[in-house]
């Protein structure tokens, strides 16, 4: 067993050395961004800000979790922020007024709608050849224009309807968080064993016991300290405590889409086209598709961020879907560790990357800084984050493998 | 050097297929032949024509003229599709893999398995994969599990050479294999190649490096200038003759038609 280890880990240091960083790099700032913080402020790791934390980075995750697909494709949608904001629009728009849609109508529509631009902008990026940083840098403009117009004569457009708040807003019971937690730890220990009996049968290689146990401890650890923390009464004047029950959607959204990505044949063609487009379209795939499914997916899970956004703020306005949004679903991207250049990356790296933009902006915001001072800091992470994909890149060049 | 009995019909036979670009010739009146079990190098210049035949038989263009016979019936190949469904499967020199996709993923790449719930079900992948491999004697990958980035350009050809013997490829096409391998590297995708051909497939070379095609090719097809100058048994001529055919066209001691009738 402990030879079996031994060999893991040489293989995880072989990796490591020809510039596959994996999560660990991410993970390791995330806990020297919390201690600096705790040690500037004591309210950093209190249950209040870790709850908020988690909500207030939500919207921003979502939509990075499609950004990743369109990053791993190796092209770029700047469009994500105001086509989120077209989706809250629609949403906002339909849901509310004297004739309300039923809230399940209005999140379809806000969700085919932007659909429906992804398939158009991925359309004109496969099938016309227009690189994707110029139709999507269309689209920012473009979308922009449409969610004021949308908006323009209401000015804000305050939510009511209780399910479309409550995305953001509403709590599990404690109970409730701890079952989730123990359902899910179950299936994903399940998951782990199921793999590692079929392929020892079948005599295939397999990570050691040990490491699946460290695996299966982390996650239910993380997880534990997450509904405890969350359980912990925060309330000042009513008892508030519970789960979020957006972190559990994103959760499951985090699951759906991983899935999609590593086990569907659509998935491995995302990173082949990635990889090498001219040796996918010579494997038989069909690249202009696969490129105008990735773009549909973008605009999809912006839709969803944006629905997100919406309900935390109860309201929509003239500046929906702007301001920072796009910047922190592409950073949070990058930082996670998916790769600019293409081929490389995970659906977790846009829950990691938004994570880190978030303790970042919150940590600093309990520290009274200016906003000037944020974006100032998050650019500098951002930039570490590249800097760190493209040196890791000259790594798999020097060693030969390009 | 093995032939095929006159018996059977050649694996491929091309019979006057001519293709030009606007005013360019590129292939006139090209008669060809790749038996199977058997390394058909096919060696000429540059813009003698090898690119262009190549293609057309991967269905890449289509041929202007001429008939297209595999297995001894006529068959029209209209498009890369049409090339794979006939069992004919060609290795480009850098075109063949995703450097991000280990070895598994890019020999299943367009073709993959999967089970009941139409996930990808890895595990006949990976069996299959390795049982290939081993099969072809390539034992030199430490883990198929590795993207092929990290692999030396002899093993990334290996496992792209695979590809064709996993999708039970009767007619491998190989485009400059050796171009970018070491000494090594070379003799162990040369070994690969004649094993391929032992197992019963037609095998195209197409090579600049003489020492390479003569150190498996059984026949050579000399292409120049877009006509075929001479197909002959690699046993009847040597390196030296080979160099005039590519240059020249022709060949000091008989005219080409006359060898082929003899070998």
């Amino acid at each position: 067993m402990a030879v079996a280890i031994r060999e893991y880990l040489r293989g995880y240091l072989g990796r490591v050395r020809s510039g596959e960083l994996g999560t660990l790099p991410i993970i390791l700032g995330l806990v020297v961004i919390s201690i600096v913080f705790q040690n500037l402020n004591q309210n950093f790791l209190t249950a209040q800000n870790l709850a908020n934390l988690l909500v207030q980075g939500s919207g921003v995750a979502v939509i990075a979790m499609g950004v990743v697909f369109v990053l791993i494709l190796g092209e770029i949608d700047l469009s994500v922020g105001y086509v989120s904001g077209v989706g809250a629009a629609i949403l906002a728009l339909t849901v509310t007024g004297q004739h309300p849609w039923p809230w399940e109508l209005s999140v379809l529509a806000a969700v085919a709608a932007c659909a429906l631009i992804g398939a158009l902008q991925g359309t004109i990026v496969a099938l016309m050849r227009i690189p994707s940083f110029v139709v999507t840098l269309a689209g920012l403009l473009g979308w922009n224009g449409v969610v004021l117009l949308l908006v323009a004569d209401r000015g804000t457009i305050p939510i009511d309807n209780p399910v479309i708040v409550g995305v953001a807003n509403s709590l599990l019971t404690p109970d409730q968080g701890w079952l989730v937690l123990i359902v899910g730890v179950a299936l994903y220990v399940s998951f782990l064993m199921g793999q590692y009996i079929v392929r020892r049968r079948r005599h295939l290689s397999v990570d050691p016991l040990p490491l699946l146990a460290f695996r299966a401890v982390l996650v239910a650890g993380l997880g534990a300290v997450v509904v405890y923390v969350c359980n912990e009464n925060r309330g000042l004047l009513v008892p508030i405590q519970g789960v979020p029950v957006i972190t559990v959607l994103i959760v499951i959204m985090l699951v759906i889409l991983t899935v999609l990505a590593g086990r569907t044949k659509f998935g491995r063609h995302v990173y082949a086209v990635g990889g090498n487009a001219e040796a996918a379209r010579r494997a038989g795939i069909n690249v202009a598709g696969v490129r105008i499914a990735v773009f549909t997916i973008a605009s999809t899970m912006a839709a969803l961020g944006g629905i997100v956004l919406a309900s935390r703020l109860r309201s929509v306005d003239t500046g929906v879907g702007g301001g920072n949004i796009l910047l922190y679903s592409i950073a949070s991207a990058v930082i996670g560790g998916t790769s600019l250049f293409g081929g490389r990356g995970k659906v977790v790296h846009a829950l990691l990357g938004a994570t880190v933009i978030q303790a970042i902006d919150n940590g600093m915001g309990l520290l009274s800084l200016s906003a000037g001072a944020k974006f100032a800091v998050t650019g500098l992470v951002l930039f570490l984050a590249a800097a760190v994909d493209a040196l890791s890149r000259r790594g798999r060049t020097a060693a030969g493998i390009g | 050097m093995s032939q095929t009995p006159q018996t059977t019909p050649p694996l491929l036979e091309l019979r006057k297929v001519s293709k030009s670009f606007g005013a360019v010739q590129a292939l006139k009146d090209v008669d060809f032949v790749a038996p199977a079990g058997t390394v058909t190098a096919l060696v000429g210049d540059n813009g003698a024509g090898k690119s262009t035949l190549i293609k057309c038989i991967g269905g890449i263009h289509p041929f202007d003229h001429g008939q297209i016979l595999f297995e001894g019936k006529e068959v029209a190949i209209h498009s890369p599709k049409d090339a794979a469904h006939l069992g004919i499967e060609i290795v480009y020199q850098d075109l063949a893999l995703c450097d991000n996709l280990d070895s598994v993923q890019n020999m299943f790449l367009g073709r993959e398995i999967r089970n009941w719930l139409r996930l990808l079900d890895e595990t006949p992948m990976e069996i299959a994969a390795g049982q290939t491999l081993r099969d072809l004697n390539v034992t030199t990958l430490k883990s198929l599990r590795m993207p092929v980035a990290s692999l030396s350009g002899g093993q990334r050809q290996s496992v792209a050479v695979a590809k064709a013997v996993l999708w039970k490829s009767k007619l491998a096409i190989l485009d400059e294999p050796t171009a970018a391998l070491g000494v090594a590297q070379t003799a162990q995708v040369l070994a690969l190649v004649r094993r391929l051909a032992e197992s019963g497939l037609g095998v195209i070379l197409i090579s600049h490096n003489l020492n390479d095609v003569f150190a498996v090719a059984d026949r050579i097809s000399v292409l120049h200038l877009g006509r075929m100058a001479a197909d002959v048994a690699t046993a009847d001529v040597d390196s030296q003759e080979v160099v005039e055919l590519i240059t020249t066209g022709r060949y000091r001691r008989q005219p080409a038609h006359a060898v082929r009738e003899e070998t």
